[in-house]
């Protein structure tokens, strides 16, 4: 399977694919960062080096067995439209995105695996999984770290264990993450509560699109802060033991607004607005989508899939808009377009 | 709202600034937004952060004290400004100065989670000897000899793997 028709097709598995518990975690990420001995990072190695490592990491890729249907992308290959869409479906970081030909992702083809290569370091695996996994994407990111460490020497220290470039993220190099749909909870104003209890136990917060992005639909994505020290088992754990409470949370708040039967009229308007809207932009489908996800978990909307709001709010996202119809588009039309995708595929996914 | 500053367009963004616990907010427009210190990431990324954690040990008038890391050349204005080192052997060659810094973010911590390669067979087993020698150290204390037999058993075992 080759790039194109990776990126052409509409979706990744997270979007698409069902998963434990997915009617709170839309998804489960685990990052390992690694960086090669002798070389400077990145961000202060020569273009030489770059590509030394660029060279390096292709090596090991086809020297890799087992690694599934994969494929090896120089970036420089990549259209600026096709790096965005790769963004908005969490591939690759706004960071890679800007960066030069020296640089590289390599995606397995059902797009749960992607590898970037001269990002802030010169591995970080990613693999990212549909509902609460964390535990599967750990074993399966460990696997993929295994198969590389045969082919690279990975630099390590005993003390500070694997070297980055930045120092937060040395040790194991590990980010575990979840992406929660909190509607509930927000509603009911409990969120600022569990948010600001988060720091307390060693967890960030950031929107749908990473650091220093705004909470948009009611998204968060929580993850790991201290990566010295703890195990990755231990971070993966305690990440995973603080979500449970978060749904056990959400739950009981959903169940409550159901009985009070109040929450029933806003949530049918909203998919009333999303069914006939002619132009929406981002922000405010995004909230309405929302609250579709929010009918489909408490029973409304019958015959509508769960997996149309991770599915839409990747692909009513600008370069996505725009890939589908094929050429560059200015806010108004992409609000019109926006509009248009949701009602087919609210009236598609209806029959 | 009108912009505080040209006080002509509409304000439509909103900063607010807590400084030493007193609250100001500034209400601007977009074109006046613009120039403004607080929103250019360069005033307040997380780059500087991490590096004004870095210890620079006291300045000594006069006296250049520019520590330079042999592996690539990164100066600890490099780091000042990067909030990133150069390459694996930076961390050694700054061992001192990162000190504070990396007890600040971890906690001082050590690293006990994945091993690479062959190396990390060696470190693994190192480990699991200390806990087991702790663990025998505890059980001859309370005087659980048969507890204490087999842990020595698994010591010698393990130490017989190292050589």
């Amino acid at each position: 399977m080759s790039f194109r028709t990776i990126i052409n097709r509409d979706g990744s598995q997270w979007m698409k694919g069902a998963g434990p518990d997915q009617d709170v975690v839309i998804g489960s990420r685990i990052r390992l960062a690694r960086n090669i001995r002798g070389i400077p990072f990145p961000g202060a190695a020569s273009h030489e080096e770059r590509e030394k490592v660029l060279q390096m990491a292709k090596g090991a890729t086809a020297l890799a067995k087992n690694l599934g249907q994969i494929d090896f992308v120089p970036l420089g290959d990549v259209s600026p439209l096709d790096r965005r869409l790769l963004v908005e479906r969490h591939l690759i970081s706004p960071q890679l995105a800007a960066s030069g030909k020296d640089s590289s992702v390599i995606l397995r083809d059902d797009e749960a695996v992607s590898i970037m290569v001269n990002e802030e370091d010169h591995i970080r695996i990613q693999v990212l999984f549909p509902g609460l996994q964390l535990k599967a994407a750990w074993e399966m990111c460990n696997r993929l770290d295994d198969l590389y460490s045969e082919q690279l020497d990975f630099a390590f220290s005993p003390d500070l264990g694997y070297l980055t470039a930045c120092p937060t993220n040395l040790g194991t190099g590990l980010r575990a993450s979840v992406m929660l749909h909190l509607p509930g909870v927000t509603i009911t104003n409990q969120i600022r509560r569990i948010l600001s209890a988060m720091g307390s136990f060693g967890l960030v917060v950031r929107g749908l699109y990473g650091e220093g992005t705004e909470v948009v639909g009611n998204i968060y994505q929580i993850s790991n802060q201290v990566t010295l020290g703890p195990s990755e088992e231990e971070i993966i754990s305690h990440l995973e033991n603080i979500t449970r409470q978060i749904i056990a949370q959400e739950r009981e708040v959903r169940e409550a607004l159901l009985k009070q039967g109040e929450i029933e009229d806003r949530l049918y308007r909203s998919y009333g607005v999303l069914a006939h809207a002619r132009s929406i932009n981002s922000h405010e489908a995004m909230q309405l989508l929302s609250d579709v996800r929010l009918g489909i978990d408490m029973g409304l909307f019958k015959g509508l899939k769960p997996t149309i709001l991770q599915e839409l709010l990747v692909l009513i996202r600008p370069a996505h808009l725009q890939k589908m119809v094929g050429r560059e588009m200015d806010a108004g039309e992409r609000d019109r377009q926006r509009a248009a995708l949701i009602r087919e595929r609210i009236r598609t996914l209806q029959d | 709202m009108l912009c505080d500053e040209c006080r002509r367009r509409p304000a439509v963004v909103h900063i607010t600034k807590i400084l030493n616990n007193v609250r100001s907010e500034v209400h601007l427009c977009e074109q006046c937004a613009q120039g403004r210190e607080e929103l250019t990431e360069a005033s307040f990324g997380f780059p500087k952060l991490i590096a004004s954690l870095f210890d620079w040990g006291p300045a000594v008038p006069g006296v250049r004290r520019e520590t330079q890391c042999e592996g690539c050349g990164l100066t600890q204005q490099d780091f000042r400004r990067l909030g990133q080192l150069g390459c694996p052997a930076c961390y050694e060659r700054f061992a001192p100065q990162l000190g504070p810094l990396l007890r600040r973010l971890h906690g001082g911590a050590k690293h006990r989670g994945k091993i690479p390669g062959p190396e990390g067979k060696g470190i693994k087993i190192r480990r699991e000897l200390e806990s087991l020698r702790r663990q025998l150290e505890e059980a001859i204390s309370k005087e659980e000899y048969e507890m204490a037999a087999k842990l020595r058993d698994e010591i010698r075992d393990l130490e017989g793997q190292i050589e």
